[in-house]
């Protein structure tokens, strides 16, 4: 029982099941906020059915990214133990600068929004979600400062065997996190983006489907009313405004993801050279980006690889913003980190293990790191064009609704995935691309500030264990997930109404009300 | 008095400290939401209605409070990795089942009154109610043996296998904080509600504390008999001033009065145990040589010294937020501030008010 592989696979299940969740908070969240702000401001009521109804959802949502997070935060002590040790001087600090700092406002705040509709003046209660969502994005830089000195480790000197902080300063605005951070806000704001238009999507096909909308001779759209479930004419303008919002700030991002991905490239190809190469699977040195290759890229040797389809000059320009630099090859990369790093690792097994004295293998999966890039383009890029169709659609105010065709209600619900896809590959292109490091070394720092993966598992911690904390996690967050999706998909059936009840009349609650006004607005 | 601090490194020990106020501040704080979830099973909460006032009672600050934890797990690692390595990894089993344990709680908080059938709404609760259970007793297990060691060499890895853990210390602690939690969550009940719970929960307080207060008791004493100092014994003076305090408040029925008591016996109480452990922080059973101190333990002194900031300005204004998140819902619950339930889907049968649209 190879206690390094199984560590390795819980890691990335659980940080790919976690970035699930947590892009949906971060730009959910500010999709929310900025709802309730326009609220405040301009008093319209549908602003308040928004707010209600998608931080309704953000709710639902964000517990599943808090309590996936902590497991996150036990792993490294639990299972990387021997990492936690080398990096701890640097990057333990991070992490508890997120507690103290950040994650303390977001809870804080977020529990003041929830329970405090009718406690709190609008003014200050909208403060308070807002505060609550910039902790949250100023959470998730503290993350990515330590997910991105993995990657560029600066900041910096190596005593008495471990990296020890000198400047706190170089690490929190490293040129890595400060890439690697905005591209992943605006790919939160991309996930948000294309929740929101698939669920809009579908609640307007719904009143189509339902005879509530109809379209009249003129092609016009001619908004109807049923008396239950606060299906009034507001509610039409409650989707169609988070239709066309979330299209909006969807396209936004994506052209946001696209300039910040091409700075973060340009870094990488500087920064770590071979995970490029292995995104290309470019053997040799070259200029062109390669859309399609065969061959197997499982073999691990790009030599057997046939490019199909190539743009010239594509991979120098995302490189260099040129044409004609050549970009470093696999096969001109290997020599370099193998002069600089040695060819094998040291024969300690104590730190290694079974892998003491093996020879190093410099080029991560090709499989995962070429595949992810383009995943991760594709997906982002499909989400894109949809979010123009719906522009389109929508492009006349008061006039367009979706189309009845019930297949393309479908499809807007599976395009809700597509960000979520795009942010998953994108990650585990990233941390897979850094193989076999778990600390890349920096190229233009000391060459000892690095850490191979296989020293980084915990040496007293067994294969069975951690096996045992990799079933048991799975079994729960497959279940767990079966739970989120079912209520979500609860709430946007019922509509805004489930988070607004006091929509509809209830001859329970009018007893109440009349005893007083003792009543929570808001109770679990 | 104070001779133990003598030759101690004081970045080292102001984080030692640190650490302790984060510790102090989550026993209390997510002790009584922790007992609040154990009280919401059958032996406390009578029906529904009064299952819902309890949850409500920690609704807008649970989960602020868990951060406590997660910052004192942070923090440890920023300022102690050598401890944070060596003792998560030794208790790998156990921490996956706390870890189980709060995602299980956090979720059924959540989600449990998001479907209105009884079914759905017991799973939850029962779900609830043991992994507050889990979450105490576990965290217990994890304070009481890094105070009393684990079998580590010399590189600070546990030896002995996967249950190399399982020794007495784990029941002692574990027992330990799960009566603390209940003493917390009886105290915070009667101190939040009103009516019959607010009652019943203040004759159990006094009832039952001495019974529930009695492992946390053992565990201080324990650490006083094996390596309590002059400044520990005084801690554990107060611990016992405090706590008959807070009982006599109790049994007087001033239940504001009576919390704060139990908040400066936890504090106190975790201050005795914490003392004697120092300056080691994690000792190893196999050999001294091996102890992890806040000396060998610890980061470099420009590390503490960024944290130190941090914590500078972090902390107080925390104490700030969530006391006036406190303050917000200062209201007291009763059975008839609970809102009706309903299920959403039940919802969008009912007729929509002829004010809907300007509400």
């Amino acid at each position: 029982m190879d206690p390094l592989e199984i560590a390795r696979w819980q890691f990335g299940i659980t940080t790919v099941y976690h970035f699930m969740m947590v892009p949906l908070t971060l730009g959910l969240g500010a999709v929310v906020a900025g709802l309730y702000i326009a609220y405040i401001r301009t008093g319209k009521h549908e602003y308040k059915r928004l707010t209600k109804f998608w931080s309704k959802l953000y709710l639902i949502n964000f517990i599943m990214g808090v309590v996936t997070g902590l497991v996150q935060e036990f792993q490294f002590g639990m299972a990387w133990s021997e990492y936690s040790r080398f990096v701890g001087d640097v990057f333990g600090a991070p992490l508890a600068m997120e507690g103290l700092l950040a994650f303390f406002i977001e809870s804080t705040f977020l529990g003041l929004f929830i329970f405090g509709w009718d406690k709190l003046k609008p003014s200050l209660h909208a403060a308070c979600l807002t505060l609550a969502v910039a902790a949250s994005w100023l959470s998730a830089f503290f993350i990515i400062v330590a997910n991105s000195w993995m990657q560029h480790p600066v900041g910096v000197e190596m005593i008495d065997g471990r990296p020890v902080m000198t400047d706190v300063v170089a690490v929190l605005t490293n040129s890595t996190a400060i890439a690697a951070y905005t591209h992943a806000i605006f790919g939160a704001l991309q996930v948000a983006g294309g929740f929101m238009v698939g669920i809009a999507w579908y609640k307007l096909w719904r009143r189509r489907r339902d005879g509530i909308d109809t379209i009249g001779q003129d092609g016009k759209v001619i908004i109807g009313e049923r008396a239950e479930g606060a299906q009034d004419k507001t509610d039409f303008k409650v989707w169609f405004t988070s239709l066309r919002l979330g299209a909006i700030v969807g396209l936004v991002a994506f052209v946001g993801t696209a300039f910040t991905g091409h700075h973060q490239a340009q870094l990488m190809i500087e920064q770590q050279p071979m995970k490029m190469a292995a995104a290309e699977a470019a053997c040799h040195d070259g200029t062109a980006f390669s859309l399609l290759s065969v061959g197997s890229l499982g073999a691990q040797d790009c030599d057997q690889l046939t490019t199909v389809v190539e743009i010239p000059g594509l991979l120098s320009f995302l490189a260099y913003n040129n044409f004609d630099t050549d970009v470093a090859g696999i096969n001109s990369l290997i020599p370099v980190y193998e002069e600089t790093y040695g060819t094998h690792l040291p024969n300690n097994p104590e730190l290694y293990g079974e892998r003491a004295g093996q020879k190093i293998d410099y080029l991560p999966l090709m499989e995962v790191t070429y595949y992810g890039f383009r995943g991760m383009i594709t997906l982002g890029g499909i989400s894109a064009l949809s979010f123009l169709y719906v522009l389109w659609v929508t492009r006349k105010k008061g006039e367009g609704t979706v189309p009845e065709a019930k297949w393309i209600s479908y499809l807007a619900i599976a395009g809700i995935l597509a960000p979520f896809g795009a942010n998953a590959t994108g990650w585990i292109f990233t941390e897979m691309g850094r193989q076999p490091f778990i600390v890349a070394p920096n190229l233009e720092g000391n060459p000892a500030v690095m850490m191979f993966t296989a020293a980084a598992v915990s040496p007293g911690v067994s294969g069975y264990e951690i096996l045992f904390s990799l079933i048991t996690l799975g079994l729960i967050y497959g279940a767990l997930m079966v739970v989120e999706i079912y209520l979500l998909a609860k709430y946007v059936k019922a509509g805004v109404v489930a988070a607004m009840p006091e929509l509809v009349e209830d001859e329970h609650e009018s007893d109440d009300q009349n005893k007083g006004n003792d009543v929570l607005a808001f109770a679990y | 008095m104070f001779d133990l601090f003598a030759d101690q490194p004081l970045l080292q020990t102001i984080w030692f400290l640190l650490l302790g106020v984060l510790w102090i501040g989550y026993l209390v704080l997510d002790g009584f939401d922790l007992g609040v979830g154990m009280l919401m099973s059958r032996f406390f909460a009578k029906n529904e209605k009064e299952r819902r006032v309890l949850l409500n009672t920690i609704g807008p600050v649970w989960d602020g409070n868990e951060v406590w934890l997660i910052t004192a797990g942070a923090a440890t690692f920023a300022a102690f990795p050598l401890w944070y390595a060596s003792l998560f990894s030794a208790l790998y089993i156990p921490l996956t089942l706390a870890l189980v344990a709060l995602i299980f709680r956090a979720v059924s908080i959540e989600y449990r009154g998001k479907k209105n059938s009884p079914g759905w709404i017991a799973f939850w609760n029962t779900a609830l109610s043991l992994s507050s259970f889990l979450i105490a007793f576990l965290v217990g297990a994890l304070l009481a043996l890094t105070a009393t060691g684990l079998p580590l060499n010399e590189n600070g890895d546990r030896v002995g296998g996967a249950f190399a853990w399982l020794t007495p210390a784990v029941f002692m602690g574990g027992l330990s904080i799960v009566g603390l939690s209940l003493t917390m969550g009886l105290a915070f009940v009667a101190l939040k509600t009103d009516g019959q719970i607010r009652h019943r929960a203040r004759q159990l307080l006094v009832k039952a504390s001495p019974l529930f207060l009695l492992p946390i008791t053992l565990w201080v004493l324990y650490m006083q008999v094996t390596s309590g100092v002059a400044l520990t014994y005084l801690f554990t003076g107060l611990a016992v001033v405090a706590v008959a305090v807070a009982w006599l408040f109790a049994y007087r029925g001033s239940e504001g009065k009576a919390f704060t008591g139990l908040v400066f016996f936890t504090a106190f109480g975790a201050l005795a145990i914490f003392l004697a452990l120092y300056p080691n922080v994690l000792p190893s059973t196999l050999d001294e040589a091996y102890n992890l101190t806040i000396t060998n333990a610890s980061s470099s002194d420009y590390t503490l010294r960024i944290m130190n900031w941090v914590a500078l300005f972090g902390l107080p204004i925390l104490l700030v937020y969530q006391g006036w998140t406190y303050w917000v819902f200062r209201k007291r619950l009763t059975t008839s501030s609970i809102p009706e339930a309903h299920d959403v889907a039940d919802l969008t049968t009912l007729p929509t008010k002829a004010e809907a649209h300007n509400a």
